[in-house]
């Protein structure tokens, strides 16, 4: 409890001296098709003087330059001291309506936006109850905004730098647009190269660009940027600070190859005598050695001693790396580094895992041979990958004659996934031309819907038409090897209803490839955890508006890109990587930021020194003076939240835009109705 | 009372975070969830800004129920301090009993920015809960009275339905 309490007490005087104006939206339909605007703005008008209400309108559209228009239009003729708007959430448009006012020379912290929309009109119907609603809620603002005070933002600097998380095409993209522009990036990716699964990739769709050849002097771009610093191998632990002012610890993990003297001539991992099944970048179909580079273009060059595999750290002795490098760059002592960036912004761009074939049971991944999935194929397709570019079945020399192309694998399906992974059609289509072009095999695409949505797509799928893939419409209800006549033997089976023709099917195929879907890296829910910002049921990150804002999140200075936001295609990873960076650079451009101004102030003359709330601060923001014996808040550091507030014993410390006075009238301004209901049952 | 064929209609005020359980309700209205409409909501920046008074001034100011919602233990925008609102509604919980409101009036919710249907439907059951309950009423003679075990329950710190003697 605070001292500010006492002043509720005479709310009424207090209230009379301000000239409150309320403004009730209809927004179209989506507020009046549910509650009487009308009605709720000639009650505000008639019952809400005392409360200093003296002008009370509703308007079509309060957001739309007229409405607001009509606001600044009553502050200059009506002299108004204080504005509530009842409309759609703050959370969409209380920065419209507080410009609006600083338009007319108000000071913006003295409007109040109350949501009559997401909390009243769409989620009741009844109507009388929902215009009761509103009136209570228009009621509780207009009795909060008289204890609203003039308020200025805080201006704090903004460093100039920015760390982006992960390293793949998104993150390249957002890395380049800022170092080019000049101002200083951290790359941090936790592979020993950058490049993503981008770099895995045969060709991309619908040009059939080679991947690598596209993506190659990109990588080399970030490699040479003298104002990017790439951490690769390297994990973020920890993030402190705010907007403008990160500081952000990373562990750099040993690669007990010295950067310094490497040259990347490769002898180290030729002489390594110990192979490794390469199951991140080749899908585990291919090999590679206990110190690497994953693939040959890697950027930066310098390869890893994998130390779970490598013959030393698990016998103690081979040591061949070090005896053959020319260089003498092998050092099997080093040990992770723990460095501190600071950064004014962050981007995240970490990716997405593939989804685990092997979980639908009924198609066999993992227990029948030739059944493959898209990133294994898309291995087995690069002319890089390892089996130098040949289509070929598990045995690793016969090549398929016939191929079915499972779409959906673990997406659209409520039993895993029910969100479209957006690219497995247009992925899928790529595999069939592919197939075709190499091998001659007849390809058919098992399909639920054909989606393909973006520019020159549907026209690739045209192509394949005409090219002669077969495609099936219906789900594929499974895929085995047990035979039921000669022609079904040595053969897989895709059991499927062809709901076309409305039959079931038995289709006999020497190989078979899953198209499985996106799905959140498997640790997304810790990442959104350590940088502050939200997560979906699902695991993909949130964004601050599903449309109008797709790559800042709630979190200011903290911004998403690529598929950490959900299921997306090079162009639009490459497209939210380049906004990301555009939002940054804006922001960097202004040099300082401001700071909304809510946050915590301690009353130093009531201040009786017990330092409760100096545990109690979550960001360390309160300092404790021991020589006046007072503690101090940081006004920079607090980020608001009002803990301390509630905590203080002796009611010193009051929360600037959420106060005391200001939550207690609201309370009653809410009940105001309520009360004078029950005043009127007790009369009776 | 004119209006004994209407079932009762409680008044509840809200307490939610800026960040989770207040984006949950918006969720809610985009999605165009129904619920019922006996909630008003007042906006803190966290749910660790409540004050027990607020809970109480509500009470006194003629809410039949109070409801306080934050971010998931672990989840909170300001790191942990929606354990202190949880401290405090388990110590809101006594006294509320001490003054003779029935436990079963408070209600403490968690609700993440993606859980609009949670929220939606958590609301629902609090309005049947509170509307059992009944009117709160402050007159002296029709305070209700509160069993020994539902006392017990709330002082030792476990959940138990409220039971009310007329």
């Amino acid at each position: 409890m605070s001292a500010d309490e006492n002043k509720s007490n005479t709310k009424k005087t207090a209230g009379a001296k301000e000239r409150v104006g309320v403004y009730i939206c209809h927004c179209g339909s989506n507020i009046a098709g549910v509650v009487n605007v009308g009605e709720v703005s000639k009650w505000a008008g008639e019952n809400l003087i005392d409360q200093g209400v003296v002008v009370s309108r509703d308007y079509k559209f309060m957001c739309s330059s007229l409405g607001q228009e009509l606001i600044q239009k009553d502050i200059k003729e009506q002299g108004l001291t204080r504005v509530v708007v009842a409309a759609c959430s703050p959370h969409l448009h209380e920065k419209t309506f507080r410009n609006a006012c600083k338009g007319a020379g108000l000071n913006p912290y003295l409007c109040e936006l109350v949501s009559i929309r997401e909390q009243d009109a769409w989620v009741h119907t009844d109507k009388v109850a929902a215009t009761e609603k509103a009136k209570a809620i228009v009621s509780g603002g207009v009795a909060r905004v008289v204890h609203h005070e003039p308020l200025e933002p805080l201006y704090v600097p903004i460093h100039p730098a920015t760390l982006i998380v992960g390293g793949g095409i998104a993150g390249i993209q957002a890395a380049l647009e800022i170092a080019d522009a000049g101002f200083p990036v951290y790359l941090v990716e936790r592979e020993p190269s950058i490049g993503g699964h981008m770099a895995q990739f045969d060709k991309t769709f619908p040009t059939l660009d080679c991947s690598a050849c596209i993506l190659t002097p990109k990588m080399v771009d970030v490699g040479n940027h003298p104002n990017i610093t790439m951490l690769t191998y390297s994990e973020v632990q920890k993030v402190d600070g705010y907007v403008g002012n990160f500081a952000v610890t990373i562990n750099k993990r040993a690669r007990y190859v010295k950067t310094k003297d490497c040259t990347g001539c490769g002898v180290c991992w030729e002489k390594c005598p110990k192979k490794v099944i390469d199951d991140k970048f080749e899908a585990g179909l291919g090999y590679r050695k206990a110190v690497y580079t994953p693939f040959p273009q890697a950027v930066p060059k310098y390869p890893v001693i994998d130390d779970i595999n490598c013959t030393y750290f698990v016998k103690g002795t081979c040591k061949a790396c070090e005896k053959f490098c020319p260089t003498k760059a092998i050092d099997f002592t080093q040990k992770d580094e723990i460095i501190t960036v600071e950064v004014g912004n962050i981007i995240l761009a970490t990716g997405w895992d593939l989804f685990d074939a092997r979980r639908v049971t009924n198609y066999g991944y993992g227990r029948l041979a030739n059944v493959f999935t898209s990133m294994e194929f898309e291995r087995l397709s690069n002319s890089a990958g390892p089996t130098g570019g040949n289509i070929v079945l598990r045995d690793g020399k016969t090549t398929p004659k016939s191929v079915a192309i499972v779409h959906c694998v673990g997406s659209r399906d409520k039993n895993y996934n029910n969100y479209c992974s957006s690219i497995c059609c247009m992925q899928s289509l790529k595999f069939a031309h592919l197939v075709h072009e190499k091998t001659g095999a007849t390809v058919y695409n098992f399909y639920i819907d054909i989606r393909t949505p973006a520019k020159a797509y549907d026209e690739f799928y045209q192509r394949l038409i005409e090219e002669g893939t077969l495609f099936v419409r219906g789900k594929v209800a499974e895929v085995t090897d047990a035979a039921r006549n000669p022609g079904e033997e040595g053969k897989l089976i895709v059991q499927v209803e062809d709901t076309l023709i409305g039959q079931q099917r038995r289709i006999p195929v020497d190989m078979v490839i899953l198209s499985a879907g996106l799905e959140p890296r498997y640790d997304s829910k810790a990442v959104a955890k350590l940088f502050g910002i939200s997560c979906s049921a699902d695991g993909w990150l949130i964004e601050r508006h599903p449309k109008l804002d797709p790559v800042a999140t709630m979190t200011d200075g903290i911004y998403i890109a690529g598929c950490v936001q959900g299921p997306k295609d090079i162009p639009a990873s490459v497209a939210q990587g380049a906004a990301a960076a555009a939002r940054i650079l804006g922001k960097i451009q202004q040099k300082e930021i401001a700071l909304e101004p809510i946050r915590a102030t301690i009353h130093e003359e009531q201040c009786s020194g017990c330092r409760i709330c100096n545990t109690m601060c979550p960001f360390t923001a309160i300092l404790f003076h021991e020589d006046k014996m007072v503690s101090e808040v940081n006004p920079a550091l607090c980020q608001g939240c009002g803990t301390c507030v509630t905590a203080c014993p002796a009611g010193a410390i009051s929360g600037t835009g959420f106060s005391n006075e200001q939550i207690l009238s609201q309370i009653e301004g809410l009940l105001l109705l309520t009360l004078d209901k029950k005043k009127e049952t007790a009369v009776a | 009372m004119t209006e004994e064929t209407k079932p009762f209609e409680p008044v509840i005020i809200g307490f939610t975070c800026n960040w989770c359980s207040y984006r949950a309700a918006d969720m809610a209205g985009i999605a165009r969830m129904k619920y019922a409409p006996n909630v008003r909501l007042t906006r803190l920046m966290c749910s660790g800004r409540l004050d027990p008074t607020f809970v109480f001034k509500a009470f006194a100011g003629g809410a039949d129920a109070v409801l306080i919602s934050g971010c998931h233990p672990g989840d909170c925008h300001y790191v942990n301090q929606n354990y202190k609102a949880m401290r405090r509604y388990h110590l809101m919980k006594r006294v509320l009993v001490q003054m003779g409101i029935e436990p079963g009036r408070l209600k403490l919710l968690w609700a993440s920015a993606a859980e609009g249907q949670i929220f939606a439907n958590e609301i629902n059951k609090f309005v049947e809960e509170v509307r059992a309950l009944g009117p709160l009423n402050w007159n002296a003679d029709r305070r209700p009275q509160i069993a020994d075990h539902v006392l017990l329950s709330v002082v030792n710190g476990q959940p138990a339905e409220a039971e009310v003697k007329a």
